[in-house]
């Protein structure tokens, strides 16, 4: 029941809104009740341990085929459920009741209903429902960009975003039905993801076919998360976005891809993965070593913040690559830290971008004395993303690592992947200390304008750095509701 | 919770409340730090006279089934020494600071800076494994660049920062494979566990030489060794107290603690062990002949730094097997650690001595705009004068018995022991020019003229060093935590009266060379430019990085964004014309479509299952 509440209360907020509640106050106070929600959900799991489904609810739609509208957390969805209503609390938090343009009823329905597609993709029981609410969240994303969006193209950004994450969400349906017309068994018929998983246990599907369907799940998934060579919406998807989008969609929804991968893809398909090991691996190291590279490149801040996210996914999928829990675990925990940082990192973008006249680094210097708060928070968020020990994403890293090598005697392909990655930390803090130096430090460029603003959102920004601080100290608080 | 964890977590609970609570009351919060850097030090005294040292605390911070990562405290034999370095050279300058600081706006940042330091060094020293050692080493790391940063509105501090903690990153990724590998071969990152399985088990001479290269690179970027030494000079634009504390006494030396703490690897790494040596020496003979030219006092300083840390390098080095087949084990990591700790205290009074200068002559740092200042101030003159007699290695002062030490293990290699010498006799001829211009002559400044002598506040840990510098290398001061008959001593007397005559020789010659100079009367473009290494690394950066960034973003905007995305979009408007009609433009009409579009997906499937 608790998890119907947590993905339904942002849906009926949307409503109330949309007959006439006041925007922001009742997006905010939805966003604050899932909040605590969460927190529930994750003591609850903290007290059981995660291993085994929770809060287990279903309404059957169909028979046969079974179709569930179900719902239930493990530890991985918990962790995720908890990620998304924190961002989801933080990113409301910070967009103001009056909407760019005048749409104030659509600026704040939107997240919310963001909201409720992760949700309900992270908790939802049923293969069908799984994907159906991940698509639910794409519309509001395309709208938020084409309506409220930054920079003159942003009508050209939101239909590539749009298109490209359906063409991969398409693959992804392809491969999904696939999977379905092998696994759900002959009579009853399911798309329940634990019975189609025993079902693969039972089964056994050949090599080939684990192969072949396999690809089109990885792609339309690794699509959805920005996979090197299909990297290219996310950077100027979340230039152009408003913050709170921004926040929502790199923080929140692009673990949806990671997500489907650990839950449907590896369980099911083992052998699949074991095919295309090698080329995975490859793909990776693009996220990381040739996204690095472009992201030193990028001159604007919020483009270059894009890329970096775009970058630290390749660390989650050479998690994915270890294949055993040290490195599963850690990618759970780097989804988590990541998706706090890069929704911190955008917040606090945001809040440059309303007070500058620009965001190109060359263009800024010396705000460190004129915004010191902003300095100070952009400091911690900077350090937190290039992983610095203390913040959660150092924690994610090193288990990520730590599962690559374990029981590694000998140097195979995915320890010299990891090795080349681990350049990777070099790139990152060239770009962020970069950005730093740039925008808060040194002298103050030439014909830069700062606005003085009093709405400095401090509380969510605040809550952001505490919550990576604690993971980052403590990070057994996620570690141990996952599987080990 | 263990006396141990007290003195380890109590600098991270002064930062914390000094960034929390205090950042508009900056005095307090300078107290509140120095406060803990009092109590951590009286703690560790405490603890280091504690019989038995077993059992100082762990804490789970990583599990997941049998893996663990833990923080876990160790303290033994160097490490007594090295946190004693750390706690009581750290509370001077707290101290010194609390005078040089005074009247600086972001004296509250400052301090804070200090302590977070203090917390990552005493983990660097505290470690029981290399997951843990790594945790710090990243934190010292970041404490470095908060200081060097500082004053960050200047743009020299600010690149300086941010160089620093760059090239320390590079030096880190090696550090981090290394870990790696021991972690795969050994299924375990704790010193203790490895040495023991290392004792009673066979393991891939190629790949032990790999990890001990690997984690030695750590130590490369650290304690600042040819070719990551670039970041060291430049981090002198901190300010002065952070350059004794970090970049000369304790946090450069962590290398070199780290490469003791690994010894027993080291000793079944010949290879790795050969290069741990020649990258010592080399960086020693590098930094001394370019700190023979340079005129900000800071920056010799800085140089001779990196020259003496190449000694130490080189020293843990001969623990590595040698020719013959030996190897001279514990006597090596004992000889590197005797210099670091003498060192640590000569140098970090150097440091303090010439913020002192630098403070009294109104924040001039060049020589040759000082000059007579022995008369005006003649405490710092005169602790600075014995601090360089130690440096340079003469009898009987703390710095000649550690140079022998040293001295008397390179005699197992010769082209070691000759560059060795000529380094020695380089240390004494540099410190002496700066000496001589300094403190003789005639005052060439106004602000020279106008120098008085610093507050009894900062004269005190000018003080106390001074003892440190004249006495460390007795064994009274430092049998208490490794065996005087188990650092190295060289066979008969012709090595130190060699020494010692290569030393006087240095002296003399400096004296003699620059004695009523004012201005350089040989300039050496060469040294004077580093080499011109920073100018190399520069093109080379600007190569490897701005080219194949530039290159990576050309193919990214016209072969992926361009060819794959557009043409694929092209083809999707197309389609997309013809469907136009749909495109209402409303919320309801979207929502209605994706009901439509669910049901017709529904739809389809069941047909297809039948």
């Amino acid at each position: 029941m608790i998890i119907n509440l947590i993905v339904f209360i942002p849906i009926i907020a949307a409503l109330a809104i949309g007959l006439g509640a006041e925007g922001r106050k009742t997006a905010l106070g939805a966003a604050a009740v899932n909040l605590i929600l969460g927190v529930i959900v994750i003591s609850e799991l903290m007290r059981r341990g995660g291993e085994e489904l929770i809060f287990e609810t279903a309404t059957v739609v169909l028979k046969n085929p079974k179709l569930t509208l179900g719902f239930a957390v493990d530890g991985m969805s918990g962790i995720l459920v908890l990620l998304t209503v924190i961002v989801t609390f933080c990113a409301v938090y910070i967009s103001p009741e009056k909407a760019p343009d005048g749409r104030v009823k659509l600026y704040h329905i939107s997240p919310l209903m963001i909201s409720t597609g992760a949700l309900g993709a992270f908790c939802s029981t049923d293969l069908f429902f799984l994907f159906a609410f991940h698509e639910l969240a794409l519309i509001p994303t395309f709208l938020m960009i084409g309506f409220y969006g930054h920079g003159r193209d942003k009508l050209a950004v939101a239909w590539k975003i749009t298109i490209y994450l359906g063409v991969g969400s398409l693959v992804l349906l392809g491969g999904l039905i696939a999977l379905y017309s092998n696994l759900a068994g002959a009579g009853s018929a399911t798309f329940n993801i634990a019975e189609l998983t025993a079902n693969a246990e039972k089964i056994e599907l050949g090599e080939e076919l684990q192969k072949w369907i396999f690809l089109p799940l990885f792609l339309g998934f690794g699509i959805l998360v920005s996979l090197f060579p299909f990297h290219s919406w996310a950077a100027p998807a979340y230039a152009s976005a408003p913050t709170s989008v921004a926040m929502l969609h790199a923080g929140v929804l692009k673990k949806f891809g990671l997500y489907g991968i650990l839950r449907v893809a590896m369980p099911m398909l083992p052998k699949g993965f074991e095919a295309w090991e090698n080329l995975i691996l490859i793909l990776l190291l693009g996220n990381i070593i040739y996204v690095g590279f472009v992201t030193i490149y990028q001159r604007y801040l919020d483009r270059m913040l894009g890329n970096s996210s775009v970058m630290h996914m390749g660390y989650a999928f050479l998690g994915i690559a270890c294949v055993n829990q040290i490195g599963w675990n850690g990618a759970v925990l780097m989804m988590f830290a990541h998706g706090i940082s890069i929704a911190l990192l955008f917040a606090l973008c945001g809040s440059l971008r309303e007070r500058l006249n620009t965001l190109e680094l060359s263009r800024i210097g010396g705000l460190a004395s004129k915004v010191p708060f902003l300095a100070v928070t952009f400091g911690f968020a900077a350090f937190a993303s290039i992983g610095l020990p203390g913040f959660a994403n150092f924690a994610s890293e090193i288990t990520i690592l730590f599962g690559v090598f374990d029981g590694a005697d000998k140097i195979g392909n995915l320890q010299i992947a990891a090795i080349l990655a681990l350049w990777g930390v070099v790139i990152s803090a060239v770009y962020m200390l970069r950005a730093y130096r740039h925008i808060f430090q040194g002298d103050s460029a030439q014909g830069l304008t700062l606005v003085r603003l009093d709405s400095l959102n401090r509380v969510p920004i605040l809550l952001m750095i505490a919550l990576l601080l604690l993971t980052g100290f403590f990070p057994n608080l996620i570690l141990s509701i996952l599987p080990s | 919770m263990t006396i141990a964890f007290i003195i380890l977590l109590l600098p991270l609970i002064a930062t914390a409340f000094n960034l929390v609570l205090l950042r508009k009351k900056a005095d307090f919060s300078a107290y509140v730090s120095t406060l803990s850097a009092a109590i951590c030090l009286v703690l560790t005294l405490g603890l280091i006279r504690q019989s038995s040292l077993n059992d100082l605390g762990s804490f789970n911070w990583i599990k997941i089934a049998d893996f663990e990562l833990n923080i876990g405290i160790e303290l033994q034999g160097l490490g007594l020494g090295m946190i004693l370095v750390v706690t009581l050279i750290g509370f001077l300058i707290h101290l010194f600071s609390l005078g040089y600081m005074k009247e600086d706006a972001g004296k509250a940042r400052y301090f804070s800076g200090l302590s977070l330091f203090m917390f990552s060094m005493t983990g660097i020293v505290f470690a029981d494994n290399l997951a843990m050692m790594f945790i710090f080493w990243e934190l010292v790391g970041v404490s470095s660049y908060l200081l060097i940063g500082h004053w960050y509105h200047k743009n020299t501090a600010a690149e300086a920062a941010k160089k620093a903690f760059l090239v320390n990153r590079i030096g880190d990724f090696g550090f981090m494979i290394g870990i790696l590998l021991i972690w795969g071969a050994f299924g375990t990152v704790n010193f203790g566990e490895i040495e023991e399985l290392l004792r009673n088990g066979k393991y891939d001479p190629g790949l032990l030489n790999w990890s001990v290269f690997c984690i030695f690179c750590g130590a490369i970027g650290k304690s600042a060794q040819v070719p990551l030494h670039v970041w060291l000079p430049d981090a002198m634009e901190g300010p002065t107290p952070v350059s004794a504390l970090i970049h000369a006494a304790t946090m450069v030396a962590a290398g070199v603690f780290m490469l003791t703490k690994v010894l027993f690897l080291i000793e079944v790494a010949p290879i790795a062990a050969s290069v741990i040596q020649y990258v010592g020496a080399i960086t020693a003979l590098i930094a001394a002949l370019m700190a023979t030219q340079q005129n900000d006092i800071k920056k010799i300083l800085a140089y001779s730094t990196l020259s003496q840390l190449g000694y130490m390098i080189m020293a843990v080095g001969f623990a590595g097997l040698l020719s013959s087949g030996e190897s001279l084990g514990e006597t090596a990591s004992n000889a590197g650690f005797f210099h670091l700790y003498t060192h640590a205290f000569f140098k970090a009074l150097l440091f303090l001595g010439s913020g002192a200068i630098i403070y009294a002559c109104h924040h001039e740092q060049d020589i040759w705009k000082m000059g007579g200042l022995i008369g005006r101030m003649k405490i710092t003159s005169l602790t600075f004068l014995i601090a360089t007699v130690a440096l340079a290695g003469i009898y009987p002062l703390s710095g000649f018995y550690s140079k022998d030490a040293i001295m008397a293990l390179a005699v197992n290699k010769p082209i070691l022991l000759v560059i060795g010498a000529f380094v020695a006799f380089l240390t004494a001829f540099y410190m002496t020019r700066l000496c001589v211009v300094v403190f003789f002559g005639r005052a060439r400044s106004w602000s020279a003229e106008e120098a008085k002598e610093v507050p009894l506040l900062m004269l005190i840990p000018l003080l106390v060093l001074t003892a440190g510098a004249i006495f460390a290398g007795q064994p009274f001061s430092y049998d208490w935590f490794v065996e005087p008959e188990n650092i190295p001593h060289p066979d008969g007397m012709l090595l130190p009266i060699v020494l010692t005559l290569i030393g006087v020789a240095g002296i003399v010659s400096g004296f003699l060379l620059y004695r009523d100079r004012d201005k350089e009367p040989y300039p050496v473009r060469i040294l004077a430019n580093k080499f011109y290494l920073d100018e190399i690394y520069i093109i080379i950066v600007k190569i490897f990085q701005e080219l194949v960034a530039s290159v990576a973003q050309i193919i990214d905007r016209h072969l992926i964004d361009g060819l794959i995305v557009r043409g694929g979009a092209r083809l999707v408007t197309a389609i997309g014309s013809v469907l136009r009609v749909t495109q209402s433009g409303n919320l309801q009409g979207y929502a209605f479509l994706f009901g439509a579009g669910v049901i017709l997906v529904l739809y389809i499937i069941n047909a297809a299952i039948g």
